[in-house]
């Protein structure tokens, strides 16, 4: 398509021809409208002005008979204008004024007519037309009175001259106009295109421009690079999963397939083999494990578990995963205890939040747990909380253990990271990760604190109501 | 085995397995007739519609992705001809929403992929008894008695007081009594949670409570069984 096709194809030029079509019709209306208008006012006046001339001459003419009338009509015709005087005899034989000739049958009407003339002292010049008027007079005389009509006439062409003037200004205007304003859009248009089509080829970086008006435009090319924005987001997620993934995986798999390799080669009876056999059970199970975690917190950041939400208390939950948990803290010499009397009002997904819930504690039990014959100082004890802070649900759970260290806080939280000394420790390792994106899932967040000493993870969700006020 | 010793108690069963990768339902097959039960098979979705229309079985194994008609319509299907066969779903699609989908189908329990023989047979088993078993108001196993009305627990003449918690947990142990129950069966039927906690926790609540119900008798009732879960049945038999 040529470069001028595609702009009289642009909705601005379509709208701007619409526009056109409806003001010049507008225009044509006006100035017709106010030529009739000029017409009839003109002709009123002149009426009038005839009017008041045949009562003064035919008052002349019962004052001072045929004689008066004669010399005023002459003295009248003499005066320069466009006043036309005619005296007849009931024959129509002329006996003064200044009227050459008529159409015929003109002066045998009384009443009004419009009528081509000649001025008697300009017998070859070509006719004018005038409005004019008959009277009978007594004895069969007639007065004919009139004005000549080329100043209505003159004025009326003005009139329709400039009316086809500014129909025709209008038109070139508009076309004009149009043309400008569509090409900008155009060009406008054809830039975010452009941009979207380098998007497209793969560089998802890219955004679209932003005039900076404001306009219907911007706002368009502000929401298309919002939704580029979480596109890039997730697509960066969707590649940390794939080299987590491979990392999280490759690692078990190969001590898997090792473990396999060795004991066809160095296996020597059957309870070789089953210990053997056995071993890889585990190790399997451990790796469905770090997949299963790995899947669910991919779920979680896309944003798909959001369905099954439903309104729940928090504190409930903190109780039930503490009780959960008691026992196994007990074991490790913690003391578990819960804070959570006042109910907590959550609305999202109880498996996931309780899920989460449990990964802190576990973590907590692990860590604390090992540090407690270290830290003989610190009272081993372990901490939840559930507690409801303006419109925010805080879960929180604080250990004594060795904590995270504060430049390690941010990035333990972060999707899919996980801290150095956690991969030596049993268990996926992803729990803060899970955590951090169920968290981010209800619209929340995943807090690490110092708990002087020790580590304090807050659950941040938002409150039910205010949350069913979002979803 | 301890699959096998455990088959010894429970009755032989017929099962259906609905299965579209052959080498699983092989596996499948065999293993449950090592166990003692007899196991049938359906390569898809209509033929196992079919089968399970026709022929009187105890469970259903369902996958839930089969060709020509996938697995939730078939239990969808056999609910509407008013077939209430117990159907156990197994899924590579194991999120908490599917699960949700798969029992509001008319499914009665749910196993994401991979799964345990161990876990599965467990459950089987449970769904079986399930569907002839009766409530009743009090269990007894041996010299154990649970009484479900007025929350008490005696072996022999000694009344023994349990936590709200470690009562329902005895409670599930005894309804299944002679059954092998895995600890994510327990999880999921006394703490209502689905997910895998990851560490023993589940270990840790069955000690304690083996040492309130079984300390200090001569024959323990509550038995670890290795790889699988935990039975409680009376020793003696």
């Amino acid at each position: 398509m040529t470069a001028l096709g595609k702009l009289l194809r642009t909705t601005a030029f379509r709208l701007t021809l619409v526009y056109l079509l409806v003001f010049a019709l507008f225009a044509a209306f006006l100035l017709g409208f106010l030529a009739l208008n000029t017409r009839r006012m003109i002709n009123d006046q002149i009426m009038r002005t005839v009017d008041s001339e045949i009562i003064d001459l035919t008052n002349m003419f019962e004052r001072a008979g045929l004689r008066g009338l004669i010399v005023a009509v002459d003295t009248r015709s003499g005066n320069p204008g466009s006043s036309l005087y005619l005296v007849t005899t009931a024959s129509g034989d002329g006996l003064a004024g200044n009227v050459g000739s008529l159409e015929p049958r003109v002066i045998e009407n009384t009443g009004w007519s419009e009528t081509a003339y000649r001025r008697l002292e300009q017998p070859d010049s070509e006719e004018h037309t005038a409005l004019v008027r008959v009277v009978r007079l007594p004895a069969g005389f007639r007065l004919l009175v009139g004005r000549d009509l080329a100043e209505r006439e003159r004025l009326f062409s003005i009139v329709a001259v400039a009316g086809r003037w500014s129909v025709a200004i209008v038109v070139v205007l508009g076309l004009v106009g149009g043309f400008f304003v569509s090409r900008r859009v155009l060009q406008r248009i054809e830039a975010m295109s452009d941009k979207a089509q380098t998007i497209m080829a793969g560089d998802l970086t890219g955004r679209l421009p932003i005039a900076g008006t404001g306009d219907e435009l911007d706002r368009l090319a502000a929401n298309l690079n919002a939704m580029l924005e979480r596109i890039e987001a997730l697509m960066r997620g969707l590649k940390e999963v794939s080299d987590n993934v491979a990392h999280d995986l490759r690692t078990p798999l190969t001590r898997l397939r090792n473990r396999c390799e060795a004991a066809l080669r160095a296996a020597k009876s059957d309870s070789d083999y089953r210990d053997a056999i056995e071993a890889t059970i585990e190790e399997s199970d451990q790796l469905i494990r770090v997949f299963d975690a790995l899947l669910m917190i991919a779920r979680a950041e896309s944003g798909e578990p959001r369905a099954g939400m439903t309104a729940f208390d928090a504190a409930e939950i903190a109780r039930d995963v503490s009780e959960l948990y008691e026992p196994v803290a007990d074991e490790k010499g913690l003391a578990l205890h819960v804070e959570a009397a006042s109910p907590a009002p959550v609305r999202g997904n109880r498996e996931l939040i309780g899920q989460a819930l449990a990964n802190l504690l576990d973590n907590a039990i692990k860590y604390a747990g090992a540090a407690t014959d270290r830290a003989a100082g610190a009272a081993p004890e372990i901490v939840v909380t559930a507690e409801t802070r303006g419109d925010q649900i805080m879960l929180g759970v604080g250990d004594r253990g060795p904590g995270i260290p504060p430049a390690d806080r941010t990035r333990a939280v972060e999707r899919f990271v996980r801290l150095e000394q956690s991969r030596t420790e049993p268990g996926s390792g992803l729990g803060l990760s899970l955590a951090s994106a169920v968290a981010r899932l209800h619209g929340g967040e995943l807090r690490l604190e110092d708990n002087a000493p020790g580590l304090r993870a807050l659950l941040i969700l938002p409150r039910a109501d205010v949350a069913r006020g979002t979803s | 085995m301890s699959a096998k010793s455990n088959a010894k108690v429970a009755r032989t069963m017929r099962l259906l397995i609905i299965e579209d990768d052959r080498d699983a339902a092989d596996y499948l097959v065999k293993a449950f007739r090592e166990a003692g039960h007899v196991a049938d098979h359906a390569a898809d979705g209509e033929e196992g519609l079919a089968l399970a229309s026709h022929e009187r079985y105890d469970v259903l194994v369902v996958d839930r992705l089969l060709p020509k008609l996938d697995g939730l319509s078939v239990i969808g299907a056999l609910r509407a001809k008013g077939v209430s066969t117990p159907a156990l779903i197994l899924s590579a699609l194991g999120a908490v929403d599917d699960r949700i989908k798969g029992l509001r189908a008319g499914g009665d329990d749910y196993l994401p992929k991979p799964y345990s023989f161990a876990e599965l047979i467990a459950r089987v088993e449970v769904l079986a008894r399930r569907h002839g078993g009766r409530e009743e108001t009090v269990y007894r196993v041996g010299d154990l008695e649970l009484d479900r009305l007025s929350h008490r627990v005696l072996r022999g003449k000694d009344e023994i007081v349990l936590q709200p918690r470690e009562f329902r947990l005895l409670e599930y142990l005894m309804k299944h009594a002679g059954q092998v129950v895995t600890r994510t069966m327990l999880l999921e039927n006394v703490w209502d949670y689905h997910f895998d906690p990851q560490t023993n926790v589940i270990d840790v609540h069955i000690s304690r409570l083996r040492s309130k119900i079984d300390k200090g008798f001569a024959h323990p009732l509550l038995h670890t069984v290795r790889g699988a879960g935990y039975v409680i049945r009376d020793g003696a038999r």
